[in-house]
């Protein structure tokens, strides 16, 4: 752990006190802006809860891909594991939602367990390729397993219980959307505890450069492996919580457009930040479900074109964007003074 | 048995239509050291070129398959010039985002102007008419897209193995600044090997249109299947190229013959394991 240490930027940049007000003033942000969804789009609430389900999916993503640097185009198998488990439990009886976010959790962490395993055999392009073939197995797996599934027609008739006994699902969804909510924040102030933990901090330092932390006397392959896990607990909620919310578990859950549109939400919003993963999460599907009311094709063509762009002139996505401004306005203030 | 042999030509032959698109892909990304995710775009440009010339415009099909290569190439040009350039020695992921954007776009601007339905290439009649080769017949297309089939793997070899511009091109490979040093254009190389490639894209789109038909999704479709064929294969080798499209052709073919309603799960369950055993692919090079 003290190859962490050493890690000039993370460490010295910030003092431990200006990180904690840091994190709480933004975890205020982003329940205030859940609180202003509520708010300013009641009717829209199921979307907003969708937004949110995505958004655990594009947070685990971001810890696999932008904490511990395996790029990964099959995180939706996660997802789509925690979703089914959590309707396959419900459609049997277990109806208390928490339990259900909870089974769901297991079931993605187990699911990340076993991709894990795989994917870290290769490295680059397999691994890339073995996360596609993944999510697509998971995909023909889930429909060929009908008489669990549904298969291609979905999971239908997931009768939640009221949380707690006393909130029930209501038909606009404002349970479900306030739930969603104090999920993503308890997930998300947990993932901000993990990625400046030791672990995080070595997780960052094999993306850096694998070879210098085998080196250092760190094994490589379990510390990816439960991130792993862990990314694959916080896909497994987000799958829950988007089947507890819909009541509908369908194949599109296990999809591999699913995940390269994930992924794509992270570039959007920047590799490597949790805050960029949820900035990007609202940007995108706020945008898709404006134009592809319109046509669905011109919002194809937007995507590419917005992917090309963040690519050739954002490497770092919006927060990345962000920090450069910043940098460059706090550069001119140390000119000044 | 006459299933097991009809099972065996129409894997063959779909084996070879898989072969011509991803050899282009396997140049690219072995030789050029690019993702290129868009190769698929590039096969779907085609097949609506060759659909338009010899559907609406009542060309033969030869010359749909000429104008289909001559016009993918052309746009493909300022695409390398301005986009593909940049990315060059890219990480891997900046390149799959780039090309995935790229195909984006190409399926909704396609969409935009030639409408959401299947675009069907009419074939000239003596390619569908079966054709008798002693011990039974098939059918005239299977036999062609085998023979282009052949004939674009013993060009490229004779191309990569025994010519000048094969050298050069293998010696960019290996150390790019030491070829500019002693004389190779690189740039130049790199934009006749990419032409290649997306020809080779091209002609497979329009010879393999039979077994991948062409639509506005094809490229996002089949994207995965060429990515994977071509990393299970080892990207740039011709033999391993050969090897993968013929044995993953094969699993694919035989799993909808006999076992249709498990779709696509024995192609998939088959590239975990090679890529489990063979990291690099069957005949990748060792970086």
């Amino acid at each position: 752990m003290q190859v962490a240490a050493q890690t000039p930027e993370i460490a010295t940049s910030s003092s431990a006190g200006y990180r904690w007000a840091r994190d709480a003033v933004g975890v205020t942000l982003i329940l205030a802006a859940g609180l202003a969804g509520y708010w300013l789009f009641p009717d829209n609430l199921a979307l907003l809860t969708r937004v949110i389900a995505v958004a655990l999916l594009v947070l685990s993503i971001d810890l696999v891909t932008g904490y511990g640097g395996v790029a990964t185009l099959g995180q939706a198998a996660l997802f789509g594991a925690g979703a089914y488990a959590a309707g396959i439990a419900c459609v049997n009886g277990v109806t208390e939602p928490l339990t259900l976010i909870l089974i769901g959790a297991v079931a993605g962490a187990v699911a990340g367990l076993f991709m894990g395993t795989i994917m870290l055999r290769a490295h680059g392009l397999a691994q890339l390729v073995l996360s596609i073939a993944i999510v697509q197995l998971f995909h023909e797996a889930a429909n060929k397993a009908s008489a669990y599934t549904g298969g291609s027609d979905g999971l239908a008739g997931l009768m939640v219980s009221p949380l707690f006994g006393a909130f029930e699902f209501d038909l606009w969804g404002r349970t479900a959307y306030l739930f969603g909510l104090a999920l993503l924040i308890v997930v998300f102030a947990s993932l901000r505890f993990i990625v400046s933990s030791p672990f995080g901090m070595l997780c960052r330092g094999i993306k850096e450069d694998p070879v210098r932390i085998r080196a250092m006397g760190a094994f490589v392959f379990p510390v990816l492996l439960k991130m792993f896990v862990i990314s694959g607990a916080v896909a497994g909620i987000g799958g829950a919580l988007a089947a507890i919310s819909t009541q509908v578990v369908g194949l599109d859950s296990v999809s591999f457009e699913l995940s390269a549109n994930a992924l794509v939400m992270l570039v959007l919003g920047g590799l490597g930040t949790l805050y960029g993963a949820l900035v990007g999460t609202v940007i995108f599907m706020g945008f898709e479900h404006v134009v592809s009311a319109i046509n669905p094709f011109h919002w194809m063509t937007m995507v590419g074109a917005l992917l090309i762009g963040v690519v050739l002139a954002a490497p770092g996505g919006l927060s990345g964007l962000l920090d450069r401004m910043s940098g460059i306005s706090r550069r001119r203030k140390e000119k000044r003074t | 048995m006459q299933t097991a042999l009809s099972i065996a030509i129409d894997a063959f032959a779909y084996g070879m239509a898989l072969f011509i698109i991803c050899i282009g892909l396997s140049l690219t990304m072995g030789l050029m050291r690019v993702v290129n995710l868009a190769h698929g775009a590039f096969a779907m440009i085609a097949g609506y070129i060759a659909s338009y010339a010899a559907r609406d415009l009542g060309l033969g099909y030869a010359v749909a398959i000429f104008l289909a290569i001559i016009g993918t190439i052309v746009i493909s040009i300022p695409l390398e010039r301005l986009l593909y350039r940049r990315i060059y020695g890219s990480p891997e992921l900046t390149q799959v985002l780039m090309t995935i954007g790229i195909t984006f776009c190409v399926i909704g601007i396609t969409n935009y102007f030639f409408g959401p339905t299947l675009k069907t290439i009419p074939l000239p009649g003596s390619l569908t008419q079966p054709v008798d080769v002693g011990f039974r017949t098939i059918a005239g297309h299977r036999l062609f897209v085998v023979a282009c089939g052949l004939v674009v793997a013993g060009g490229l070899w004779f191309l990569i193995e025994r010519t000048s511009f094969g050298i050069k091109l293998r010696a960019t490979v290996d150390n790019a600044a030491m070829a500019d040093a002693l004389g190779v254009r690189t740039q130049v190389v790199y934009a006749i090997s990419f032409a290649i490639a997306i020809g080779l894209a091209a002609l497979g789109g329009v010879v393999g249109a039979e077994f991948l038909p062409i639509e506005p999704y094809y490229a996002l479709r089949y994207m995965v299947t060429f990515l994977v064929v071509v990393s299970v294969g080892g990207a740039g080798s011709i033999l391993g190229a050969v090897v993968a499209c013929l044995l993953l052709g094969a699993v694919d073919t035989t799993g909808r013959y006999l076992m249709p309603e498990f779709g696509n799960f024995f192609f998939y369950a088959a590239v975990i394991a090679i890529v489990c055993v063979f990291p690099r692919g069957f005949f990748g090079r060792a970086q």
